[in-house]
């Protein structure tokens, strides 16, 4: 019989967890749920390594565990800081940590070019919910902010620099999804930059993974650009025996009526995909036909995509039936039929000026 | 005249060479060490003498190394951090140039005792004459056999590299510096885990400046009892301070940690006063990044004592009214200087080096500078004042390294002794692009509080 893990209690604004030791802080919230989820933009709990960078997950320990419970000096990073036992965590019932966290806020927004209209990640994005639940209403920044060209990488994938927060994820993301390392970042300071090595086009199997772990618009899928609006489209879950072996083949189309605007991975309700697929899925298969659709996808984020989609809905009866006893109402004349009007071999386009009833008759 | 231990023998003219250092009495410690002390002797002889590091932190030398784990049959590294690139900072060069055989006697020795058996000197790529004169020392130390496999026939293998960075500030920091000598890019690590359980490839490692390691030597030589006697409390032994600014003569110094900020300055032995006979105005005591103090503040602490260059006493009054021995490099600005235009120099300096992993500091320093920037040039408003202290105190202790405070605690200080001058700087955006603020207040005798009589 294994032998059985210690668990280690920890109290997250007051609220006890159990969990095993190894644990972060961030996870520990996790498993609490609710708000006292710090948030994160970089952290991403299938690459290894990420995290640690933005700050917004910064907490106060209060006390650091019962064998040592003097407070940590500083605020830490909640997803690369691991739990001890009976370690006493302050996240949102702490001034100092909401404070923080608004100037974290800000200094992501500084350069960032509030292109929310014109961006393709608008309606999932991360830094719009931070900025929306954390951020000031104004910006107190005046000067100019730091803007870089698009770049394409490759044929499917378009960088918008300008946007990035430099959260790593992507570097990560292709690191540990492809065999070759050719994306990284250049420069230091507010003049780094997520590019190839000499522009090199990324073309491996997953390098599409990027898009879906870029918290913000920075990397988009060509194939999707200026499309659709996140919010108008309908996601459902569907899959296809993909003959990749390292894909899962499980994906959420973007669907408006039966046509497939684009294709990602599943993602969780924070933000992260269940599975990495392949790019062949993501770019290639754009055609009802190719999957099998499970049904609709529940997106649990506090988005406008899951507003008055799926949750909650009712579905309007018709009253008609219910006046009339269960007896279908009968039809007394095809209006088609009748109607002048309606004559399918007349092409409006080609009569001259605005149709006039004369034109039918003829 | 000061006592001295690292700088005694630095006058005597081929110290360089291996011959002429052995020849007085170099090596000695190492023999000792190797000889009849033994590793857990050197460790205890380096805990007694209470040896602070001498990068900035000051963090006991001795505590830093029982701190290293031991797992078996993992390596063990030394590293030293030879990349100083602190404004205001240049003791570690002067130490390299002259008797670099100092230097690699007490990486044998601190190697000895750490078991490690390959050690890593990252020097600054701007001292690109530097490594050449290492890399000659330490071939001469290897012909005479110790360096190498089974030194003076203790047992003991060691090898000596020097490796050049690529000119970032930020590979100063452990960490980042750890990273740039496994070849990545330098950014700095999370911690934990710290370098005594997982530093250079995975493997515990101890990083320590170039001041601190050649300071072992002596203390072999010595003991460590008889270092103790050398500065005051738990300010041990003696320190390098590189001086600069507007005195009559700038250099390195070494002092025994027993003497004042005044005697420092204006003692013909060291500094020789301000230069021009002009006044002094304000100091920054221990490279850049440390907080600027008034000449009033400088001299005396906010209890009325005489400040002394110690760890201790440059630190009383915390960041209110004091400041931090820190590197050691003492930069004097004397009437003429304008703290606004420092200020924005630091502030430019701290916003080119950010290494923009983490986002307070990446985007915060280029604002401040661009704050600054306006505020200099007359384009300020009083509002802005407000918001640099507003954006330091967000960056502060919110980073994943020290040079987030390190940028932070400039402007800070600067906000908070020298208010008057930058609003001065607004109100009179003409005035203040044709003349400085000048002296004003900042040296008058601050008020001493007398309690109260009974």
């Amino acid at each position: 019989m294994a032998e059985e893990i210690k668990l280690f209690k920890v109290k997250i604004d007051n609220i006890s967890v159990e969990v095993e030791p190894g644990t972060t802080i961030l996870n520990a919230a996790r498993k609490i749920g609710g708000e006292v989820v710090p948030p994160a933009m970089c952290y991403y709990s299938k690459l290894q390594g990420s995290g640690g960078k933005c700050r917004t997950c910064l907490v106060k320990v209060s006390k650091g565990s019962d064998a040592d419970p003097r407070p940590m000096p500083k605020l830490v990073a909640s997803c690369r800081t691991t739990v001890m036992d009976g370690m006493e965590v302050a996240n949102i019932t702490s001034p100092e940590v909401l404070d923080a966290r608004k100037g974290v806020v800000e200094f992501l927004l500084l350069n960032h070019p509030l292109d929310c209209p014109v961006c393709d990640q608008a309606g999932e994005c991360h830094l719009q919910d931070l900025s929306y639940e954390h951020g000031a209403d104004s910006t107190r920044y005046e000067f100019k902010r730091r803007t870089f060209d698009k770049v394409d990488l490759g044929d499917h994938i378009k960088l918008h620099m300008t946007r990035c927060i430099l959260c790593y994820r992507c570097v990560y993301t292709a690191d540990q999804l492809t065999e070759k390392r050719e994306h990284g970042i250049l420069g230091r300071g507010d003049a780094s930059e997520i590019s190839t090595y000499i522009s090199q086009s990324l073309d491996n199997d997953f390098i599409g993974n990027v898009i879906d772990v870029c918290p913000v618009g920075a990397l988009t899928d060509q194939t999707f650009r200026f499309k659709n609006r996140v919010w108008f489209l309908k996601p459902v879950d569907a899959h296809r025996n993909c003959e990749n072996p390292k894909c899962c083949g499980k994906t959420v189309l973007w669907m408006r009526g039966d046509e497939i605007f684009r294709v990602t991975a599943r993602k969780d309700k924070y933000g992260e995909v269940e599975d990495f697929i392949c790019d062949t899925c993501r770019f290639d298969k754009k055609d009802a036909k190719d999957w099998i659709i499970e049904g609709p996808r529940k997106i649990e984020r506090n988005s406008v995509i899951s507003q008055g989609h799926y949750v909650n809905t009712v579905k309007p009866k018709d009253p008609l039936v219910e006046v009339l006893d269960g007896r279908q109402p009968r039809l007394l004349f095809d209006i088609h039929s009748e109607s002048k009007v309606n004559r399918p071999d007349i092409e409006l386009s080609k009569i001259d000026g605005p149709a006039h009833s004369d034109d039918f008759k003829k | 005249m000061g006592r001295k231990l690292l700088l005694d023998k630095a006058h005597i003219e081929g110290i360089r060479y291996f011959d002429t250092y052995r020849s007085n009495g170099g090596y000695a410690a190492a023999e000792k060490a190797l000889k009849t002390l033994g590793p857990d002797g050197v460790l205890d002889e380096v805990k007694k003498s209470g040896l602070r590091g001498r990068g900035g932190a000051g963090f006991p030398t001795g505590l830093k190394w029982s701190f290293i784990a031991k797992p078996e049959g993992v390596p063990r590294y030394l590293v030293c951090n030879a990349d100083e690139s602190e404004p205001g900072t240049f003791k570690d060069r002067y130490l390299m140039e002259f008797i670099p055989h100092l230097l690699i006697e007490g990486l044998l020795i601190s190697s000895f005792a750490l078991g490690a058996n390959s050690c890593y000197i990252y020097i600054r790529g701007e001292y690109a004459w530097i490594p050449d004169i290492l890399e000659q020392a330490i071939a001469e130390a290897k012909n005479k056999g110790w360096l190498g496999k089974n030194i003076q026939g203790s047992g003991f293998d060691l090898e000596i590299y020097v490796q050049r960075g690529a000119g970032a500030y930020i590979c100063g920091e452990e960490t980042a510096l750890i990273e740039s000598l496994e070849g990545k890019r330098g950014n700095p690590r999370i911690k934990p885990p710290f370098p005594a359980v997982k530093g250079l490839w995975q493997s515990p490692t101890v990083v320590n400046n170039v001041e601190t390691l050649a300071a072992v030597v002596p203390i072999i030589n010595i003991g460590g009892d008889e270092y103790i006697k050398y500065g005051t409390g738990k300010s041990t032994g003696t320190k390098l301070i590189s001086a600069c600014g507007n005195i009559n003569k700038p250099g390195v110094y070494e002092i025994e940690m027993n003497i004042s900020v005044e005697e420092f300055i204006y003692s013909d032995e060291y500094c020789g006063g301000i230069k021009n006979n002009k006044r002094l105005k304000a100091c920054i005591p221990g490279g850049s990044s440390v907080p600027v103090l008034p000449a009033n503040l400088l001299l005396k602490t906010a209890k009325g004592e005489t400040r002394m260059m110690t760890y201790e006493s440059l630190a009383d009054g915390g960041f209110a009214t004091g400041s931090m021995l820190g590197s050691g490099g003492f930069i004097v600005m004397d009437e003429d200087q304008c703290i606004v235009r420092n200020t924005l120099t630091f502030a430019r300096f701290y916003h080119h080096e950010s290494c923009g992993q983490c986002s307070p500091c990446r985007e915060g320093t280029g604002w401040m500078k661009k704050v600054l920037h306006n505020i200099e040039y007359g384009k300020g408003k009083m509002s802005d004042i407000d918001l640099l202290w507003d954006i330091q105190r967000k960056i502060e202790g919110n980073t994943i390294c020290p040079l987030g405070d390190a940028a932070a605690w400039p402007v800070a200080a600067a906000i908070r002794h020298f208010r008057d001058e930058f609003e001065w700087h607004v109100a009179n955006p003409e005035e203040s692009q044709t003349r400085n603020f000048g002296l004003a207040h900042y040296a008058d005798p601050l008020p001493v509080p007398t309690p109260a009589a009974v």
